[in-house]
């Protein structure tokens, strides 16, 4: 049979740990357990003790939280509170004077300085930026193909030069294409493959920046106020696809956002900072429920 | 699995035409083509082909599923979703073990889903995503002889747990199962259905009360099917693109009666939003859609041109001059002097040519537009730049096929000549009255509504009044119930065709929707709806700040420029003594865009007169009392379902009307 009559399965991260955690997509929902809840697993990402300072000033003082597998985590607070610099010491741009980030175990300070950056995204770090970090000349296909950058394997020497009958060069080319067509499929940005992202609307950037950082396969996705900016439309088609990449990937993610709402509605656990310090963790109820953040963030009642 | 369906003795009958249905024909396409591609579809941006032969294993499969499922013979199985091939595959399962498939809009909000479901007991459903689920599931408790629903994509649905949720991908699993256990039992029942069987019911979006489910049998989809193809000598050889809702007749008989009774291509687009680039990439030599899609195209078109340098500018302008001179006289086969057709031929060179392949109408062989009156402006640009876009005139009930036009004989103001098996005539009141093999079998449960519209003599009544020309073509004026009569004034007792007036308005690029009011009264008034787009363009040139909708619909400047539009309608008007009468005095622009949620318009956006003059009442009022203006406040429904209120303060206009002219003889 062709492949019309074959499930348009889910298969876009194929490694083992992905596997394992997402079902079979063709297996008909009925038949799974009832309670088929999301699974939050253990903790894949722990933070203690951060201390961050630039100069005289402390921009996150002595914060922990940890991150558990498959579960979204949202950071909030005012601005200037450190959320982005948090994000930073994650995924190693920034060094923590004091405390240490360990990812599956691994501190993140240990890593050597020069190759640290790539070795995070190697090991499944992946984000998006506040501010687009997009190449706006280039399509929106290629911009989701540099995401694959980190997995092409075959040389300089090979891409340039490709044998006509038999050239590795060009079968594994056709893998990532179907990769980044896969990410194209399930963000539904088809119209736009060849447009060059400039020429987009500022929501579909968006869009287009969270398809790279999936091109990388990423474990664990940080993403820096994916929805600032955005009209109610936009905001809620964001929402799915963040929903959406966590139920049908297991992606864990962890996202700074503003609106209250998105963050009420979509996180499972969240981490509240002000002015560097964390005054508030815990589920959305709690959260909201606690009295320094209510003060802090939500706004004391006049 | 495929191997089973080519023997057997099922296809042996298909040769002889008495008994022909829709199963049979996939048969004898899968046994004399099985490798000819019978459906493509864009899968992560790669065409992926579905040739006959796969198509009816595939087929078999999911009747043997069905089977296993309860399906019995007569029972109704539900179809939501885009032109997708295994929706397709579904309808054609159902169909081939006697169930009818009934595709509904996919468009529809969830409440809209109650009554059909209701109406004809459905215990079956076959979806193709999330959001069909969703809205099935939400109206569940409304529709308890609902048991099972298929999804086709399963994205977003792993954690849904109700009861009878299944993938399409399980079905086939059930259905081989259920293969292995009964032997030739697919066969049988292909070979069991007749002609006369129920083949499918379409529920008629209906401009008042619920909706009516019309019933057609296979003999009368395939005869008009093919008396349609007859017509215009199609052959498997076809290609077409499937992107109308396939609840929509029109689409199904292009996309599905016809695909069967040809045996050609149907191409299924990637998504909504990719139809442009699809058409582009596959060139369909047989192509249909309503006015509004080639106005679209058309608009998309002159907004890039807009942009365009001033040498392409001019180019264009100049070759487009040409073609509105000469092309059309040569579509239709008139003789045109040499040096006119060097420069016509010139002209396809530089501009018809690119154009065509811009439009994606580079292979179009035959081209068709019907379900509402089409611009005679639009409708010639396109044939002058060599596409034969022609028009056809039927409906749900006739199965389409009534009228269409012949490949010489194309005019923008008739809708063409009864085709083969057509009777035409004409009631006292004007109505068209129609006799032909492809006539509805009935409203499904409701006798009466039958007996309204299909007499015992075998005419049924179309309810369009209209009349026949000099030369055999059809003529629709109006729905025959809309076509009032003025009441006072100076044209007491004037003709009033309100579609008439809102289709004038309407071939302005500027203007959406318009809605004219005048039967019983003593002048014509109107509402108008901007064209976001078009009129959003025109202020963005002119640097006219706007803040949204509501916003630009209210501009001074807006107003004068449907205000032009309007007057140039009143002069045209004016040409015709007899509809002199129904120039527009009074007008107003619309604060919103009149929507399908709201309940404004049907859901293949035709105007619903009644449901308008009641919500809007007071508008009307004030356009007939000689109010400047009106407050109104109106509530809107959103995409997603949420529901808030829209309000304004509109400006009521004068418009210049002109005294008729009289022609000279």
């Amino acid at each position: 049979m062709s492949a019309i009559a074959t499930a348009p399965g889910s298969a876009l991260f194929q490694d083992a740990q992905a596997a394992a955690a997402v079902a079979d997509p063709g297996a008909p929902a009925a038949s799974e357990s009832p309670a088929a809840q999301r699974r939050v697993g253990e903790v894949i990402l722990e933070v203690s003790n951060i201390t961050l300072s630039f100069g005289g000033v402390k921009a996150l003082n002595d914060i922990s939280f940890d991150v558990r597998e498959h579960e979204i985590r949202a950071i909030i607070g005012p601005n200037g509170a450190g959320k982005s610099s948090m994000l930073n010491c994650i995924n190693g741009v920034y060094q923590p004077q004091q405390g240490r980030v360990l990812f599956r175990g691994e501190d993140v300070r240990r890593l050597s300085p020069r190759t640290r950056l790539r070795r995070m995204a190697e090991m499944g770090v992946a984000r998006t930026f506040q501010n687009l970090a997009l190449f706006k000349g280039m399509s929106v296909l290629d911009n989701i193909m540099s995401g694959r950058n980190l997995r092409m394997r075959t040389g300089l020497f090979a891409q340039a030069f490709r044998n006509p009958w038999w050239s590795p060069a060009e079968r594994e080319e056709i893998a990532h294409r179907e990769q980044v067509e896969r990410i194209i499929d399930f963000l539904e940005i088809q119209p736009y493959r060849k447009t060059p992202v400039g020429r987009l609307p500022y929501g579909l950037q968006k869009r287009v920046d969270l398809g790279r950082a999936l091109a990388m396969e990423p474990k664990v996705l940080l993403l820096d106020e994916p929805m600032a900016g955005m009209n109610v439309e936009e905001k809620q088609d964001m929402c799915r696809f963040i929903l959406d990449v966590n139920d049908e990937f297991g992606t864990t993610i962890v996202l700074i956002e503003h609106d209250m709402g998105v963050v009420m509605d979509i996180s499972d656990r969240v981490v509240v900072l002000d002015y560097g310090r964390k005054i508030g963790d815990g589920r959305p109820d709690e959260v909201r429920a606690n009295e320094d953040v209510i003060r802090a963030y939500l706004g004391a009642s006049h | 699995m495929s191997a089973s369906t080519r023997d057997g003795d099922s296809g042996d009958h298909k040769e002889t035409t008495v008994d022909q249905t829709f199963p049979r024909l996939l048969l004898a396409h899968a046994r004399q083509r099985p490798g000819a591609p019978a459906l493509r579809e864009k899968e992560l941006g790669i065409w992926q082909t579905l040739d006959w032969a796969g198509l009816a294993a595939l087929v078999r499969e999911l009747a043997h599923g069905f089977a296993a499922a309860g399906m019995a013979r007569g029972q109704h199985l539900v179809v939501i979703g885009e032109n997708r091939p295994r929706l397709y595959a579904a309808m054609l399962a159902a169909q081939s073990l006697g169930a009818i498939p009934v595709p509904l809009y996919q468009d529809a909000v969830a409440a809209e889903f109650v009554y059909p479901l209701q109406n004809a007991e459905v215990a079956f459903a076959v979806v193709e995503d999330q959001e069909q689920v969703d809205k099935l599931l939400e109206i569940r408790d409304q529709c308890p002889a609902l048991r099972r629903v298929w999804f086709d994509d399963p994205r977003g649905l792993r954690h849904y747990a109700a009861d009878g949720l299944g993938s399409i991908d399980g079905l086939c699993d059930d259905g081989r199962a259920h293969a292995m256990r009964h032997p030739g039992w697919f066969e049988r029942e292909v070979e069991a259905g007749r002609a006369e069987d129920v083949a499918a019911m379409f529920f008629t979006s209906g401009t008042t009360g619920h909706p009516k489910g019309v019933v057609h049998t296979h003999a009368t989809l395939i005869d008009r099917a093919q008396a349609g193809a007859r017509f215009d000598r199609l052959t498997h050889d076809e290609e077409v693109l499937a992107y109308l809702p396939c609840a929509w007749i029109g689409q199904n008989i292009f996309s599905y009666a016809q695909w069967l009774a040809c045996g050609y291509v149907v191409n299924c687009p990637e998504s909504a939003s990719t139809v442009s680039i699809d058409l582009k990439e596959i060139g369909p030599t047989y192509y249909f859609a309503p006015p509004r899609v080639f106005e679209g195209l058309l608009t998309s078109v002159m907004i890039r041109m807009e942009d365009a340098g001033a040498l392409k500018r001019w180019l264009f302008a100049r070759c487009m001059a040409l073609a509105h001179r000469v092309g059309p006289a040569l579509m239709d086969g008139q003789p045109v002097g040499a040096w006119e057709r060097f420069k016509y031929r010139l002209g396809d060179l530089a501009v018809y040519g690119p154009l065509r392949n811009a439009l994606g109408f580079s292979r179009v062989r035959v081209a068709y537009t019907a379900g509402e009156a089409i611009g005679p402006d639009l409708f010639s640009f396109y044939r002058s730049i060599g596409i034969n876009l022609k028009q056809l005139y039927g409906s749900t009930e006739t199965a389409v096929f009534v009228c269409l036009q012949p490949d010489h004989e194309a005019r923008s103001d008739t809708v063409g000549v009864p085709i083969d098996g057509v009777e035409i005539k004409l009631a006292e009141s004007g109505e068209i009255l129609v006799r032909s093999p492809g006539l509805l079998k009935g409203y499904y449960k409701n006798p009466e509504a039958t007996a309204e519209v299909l007499g015992a003599d075998g005419w049924y009544r179309t309810g369009d009044a209209g009349f026949l020309d000099a030369g055999g073509h059809l003529k629709i004026i109006d729905r025959a119930k809309d076509v009032g009569r003025l009441r006072g004034g100076a044209h007491d007792g004037a003709m009033f065709a309100p579609k008439y007036v809102e289709n004038k308005l309407k071939f302005f690029a500027f203007v959406k929707e318009a809605v004219a009011f005048g039967d019983g009264r003593d002048r014509v008034c109107a509402f108008v709806n901007i064209d976001f787009e078009a009129v959003g363009n025109w202020a963005e040139r002119r640097n006219l700040p706007y803040a949204g909708y509501t916003d630009l619909a209210g501009k001074p400047e807006v107003y004068a420029l449907i205000r032009d539009c309007v007057e140039k309608v009143n002069a045209d008007l004016a040409q015709d003594e007899r509809l002199a009468g129904s120039q527009i005095t009074r007008f107003l622009v619309l604060h919103k865009e009149l929507d399908a949620d709201d309940g404004e318009l049907t859901r293949t956006r035709k105007v619903r007169r009644g449901a308008i003059a009641d919500k809007y009442r007071v508008l009307i009022e004030a356009l007939y009392d000689g109010r400047p203006s009106q407050y109104i406040e109106t509530a809107v429904r959103f995409e997603d379902g949420r529901s808030g209120s829209v309000a304004a303060d509109l400006r009521i206009e004068e418009a210049r009307t002109f005294s008729p002219t009289r022609r000279a003889a």
